[in-house]
């Protein structure tokens, strides 16, 4: 029986087309061994909580480089809730002020990943705290 | 000396003195390349031109093909436009920055929009909550650009706007403000970026689909051949590509591909190229090694003259032109120690100069972290002053020219340009490469390529992956710029204050005639025009467009 892959949405919520930084994280990911849906740039909330609960994913990671994390992070939290999937690893990463971070960590996001940070050492991350659901 | 001596002294040189060195101590690497992969010697000399002909490839400035410079006296006429990149929160906010800025002496402006007036949408759509103001100024009506533009004459001062899908409406808004200043549209300077296909490949604030989108990209070109004689219509930009992790040849063959497109479609539409191709402007980014980014800008004018003057015919010199506004690719700027990126940001400036720019954008240190701040912004505008003025770079013509290095490189990048535009011309062209995903996987690889060699410590980032601090002394991010969140309330009320004031059966009417000038596929600036003076907002404007045209949505490469 062959154990689950780690299943990963990678996602771009909001109006910013910066995919650059999300796409080598996706495929850093891919490559360490996961199965990761990146979202294509300019989702809506529920675009992206639809994703998650439908690919049935154990992370969703959001990339932000414009500044609105701390309005959208809060709201797709909330809809994985109301989703029932309250339970999925939630990361965020781009550019974000250290002094965001406890405001982001304390809404529910697991880890924050700043700008120069390997991929590889989030991929590291995922598989050493990620929870996977089992069937 | 001939090429047989020259072979032979440094056939001695390796033998009798490198090797001696090279035995005792070695080189820092194996091997060297440049930032794009281009294998950098050891040494180059007159052997590495040979075949080439000074009169031929490089001849002189203002002249075909271009390599030395778009104008014959270039910065000892006049230096080039200092052109940094501002606007955010409300119009009142971008309208103060700018009158400080023109008071340093920054000749020409550069508005940067919010998220939302990008991709069309008002201040008060859902999808706009959170972006406005953010990352530019907020524009919904006339109102916020009369407002941007106050005190400001426009008649002296040219401004350049990065707008793509919208381009044609904040067109519009501007040629309505001068005519509210009594500035008649004849007389106004200035560039819409209005480049839609990079908003496919790179930058994302695309709206319409690829055949509306171009049209729309054509009306303004059409519209300012006739009427706005002294716009530039289309600046065909490379500068997004290399954002998304394009290498230097990569950019510049997808850019001269744009541009190939651009002017097949002009044309179809019966405008002739002598007639709109001197309008056209271009952009490419300043990244990180020098000597090949001022080949890159010496090898494009040289091949688009080529490409405008054997494929398109072009008889009038000014068509040949490869005019640019270039500037700091804000990706090679980092968050760690950051004011290093103030020498980073010089070396952007110096390869502007040194490539010989007709406008120049230099980024602030704290870019890469929130809107920049006064002094950052002054510091900015400094740095391109103080190498305007200060160190001699602007008394000569193309200082660099001669290097056999430079002129090695030029002719490289040139040939590997080359190769990209055959191969997308037997794919169809740029648009089919674009759907076929050839286009987006090329700009990934180099991407991934590049992720790789810093992540190895191949490639050394001072700061990232080579003398990093703990902690970053120097720095706080009180220092910065905070948002201010109540510039999306504040400018949702103007909206509506707006819209409760305007003459409402007005603003019906001219979106009526929008959608009917749509059916007839007529140019759309002149009903555009008439739209936005009764402060149609843009959201509207945009609405009738999606509801005639839908909307793109862009495939994903990993």
């Amino acid at each position: 029986m062959g154990e689950r892959k780690i299943r990963v949405l990678i996602a771009k919520v909001g109006l910013d087309g910066h995919d650059r930084g999300a796409k080598i994280v996706a495929r850093t990911l891919s490559d360490s061994g996961m199965e990761v849906i990146f979202t294509g740039i300019r989702q809506t909330v529920g675009e992206v909580v639809n994703a998650a609960v439908q690919e049935d994913v154990d992370v969703v990671g959001m990339s932000f480089l414009s500044g609105d994390h701390l309005v959208l992070v809060p709201k797709v939290l909330k809809g994985l809730k109301e989703a029932g999937r309250g339970d999925v690893m939630v990361l965020v990463g781009g550019v974000i002020l250290k002094g965001h971070i406890p405001q982001l960590l304390g809404m529910g996001v697991q880890k924050v990943f700043l700008p120069g940070i390997p991929p590889a050492e989030i991929a590291r991350y995922i598989k050493g705290n990620v929870v996977s659901r089992s069937r | 000396m001939g090429a047989k001596e020259i072979r032979e002294g440094v056939g001695k040189w390796e033998k009798n003195t490198l090797r001696r060195t090279l035995e005792a101590s070695g080189e820092r690497k194996e091997e060297f390349f440049t930032e794009s992969g281009i294998p950098v010697k050891r040494l180059y000399t007159p052997l590495d031109l040979e075949g080439s002909d000074y009169v031929r490839d490089l001849a002189f400035p203002g002249e075909y093909p271009y390599t030395r410079g778009v104008y014959p006296s270039m910065y000892r006429g006049r230096l080039w436009t200092m052109r940094n990149y501002a606007g955010f929160g409300t119009a009142e906010d971008t309208n103060k920055r700018f009158r400080y800025l023109l008071k340093q002496g920054m000749p020409g402006l550069s508005v940067a929009f919010d998220l939302p007036t990008q991709i069309g949408y008002d201040s008060d759509h859902p999808m706009a909550e959170g972006a406005v103001g953010r990352v530019g100024v907020a524009v919904d009506t006339l109102a916020d650009m009369e407002t941007i533009f106050e005190g400001i004459p426009l008649d002296e001062v040219s401004t350049s706007m990065t707008i793509n899908a919208p381009a044609t409406v904040l067109l519009a808004m501007y040629i309505a403000v001068g005519e509210k200043q009594g500035v008649s549209q004849e007389k106004l300077m200035g560039t819409t970026q209005n480049d839609i296909l990079k908003e496919f490949i790179a930058r994302g604030t695309y709206i319409f689909p690829p055949e509306p989108s171009i049209k729309l990209v054509l009306d303004i070109v059409e519209y300012c051949y006739k009427h706005v004689p002294k716009w530039n219509t289309l600046s065909i930009t490379g500068y997004h590509f290399r954002e998304a992790g394009a290498n230097a040849i990569q950019e510049l063959a997808f850019t001269l591909a744009d541009a190939v497109l651009y002017i097949e479609k002009a044309r179809e539409r019966g405008l002739d190229v002598d007639d709109f191709a001197p309008r056209l402007s271009y952009s490419l980014g300043c990244h990180r090694d020098l000597f090949e980014e001022v080949a890159k800008y010496r090898a494009a004018r040289r091949l688009f003259a080529k490409i405008v003057k054997e494929r398109f015919q072009a008889k009038k010199a000014a068509s040949y032109l490869f005019r640019t506004y270039s500037g700091s690719c804000g990706s090679t700027l980092i968050p760690q120690q950051p004011l290093n990126n103030i020498v980073r940001v010089t070396m952007h400036a110096l390869m502007g100069i040194l490539g010989g720019h007709q406008a120049i954008h230099t980024a602030c240190w704290d870019e890469g972290y929130a809107i920049p701040t006064e002094a950052s912004a002054r510091l900015a505008l400094r740095t391109q002053q103080i190498l305007a003025h200060e160190c001699g770079l602007c008394d000569t013509i193309d200082p660099l020219a001669g290097s056999y290095y430079v002129e090695h490189l030029t002719d490289e990048i040139e040939r590997q340009a080359s190769e990209y535009l055959k191969k997308i011309d037997d794919m169809g062209g740029i648009l089919a490469a674009i759907q076929n995903g050839f286009v987006y996987k090329e700009i990934q690889r180099s991407s991934v390529e590049l992720q790789r060699r810093i992540d190895s410590g191949e490639k050394t980032i001072v700061g990232l992956n080579k003398f990093t601090m703990e902690d970053e002394e120097g720095f706080e991010e009180k220092d910065i710029f905070e948002f201010d969140p109540h510039a999306e309330i504040l400018q949702k009320e103007k909206l509506a204050s707006v819209k409760a004031r305007r003459n409402g059966e007005e603003v019906t009417h001219a979106l009526r005639s929008l959608a009917e000038a749509i059916d007839r596929n007529e140019n759309l600036m002149p009903t555009i025009i008439h739209a936005v003076k009764q402060y149609a907002s843009l959201g509207e404007i945009c609405g009738v467009m999606r509801e005639k045209w839908g909307e793109f949505r862009s495939p994903t490469y990993i």
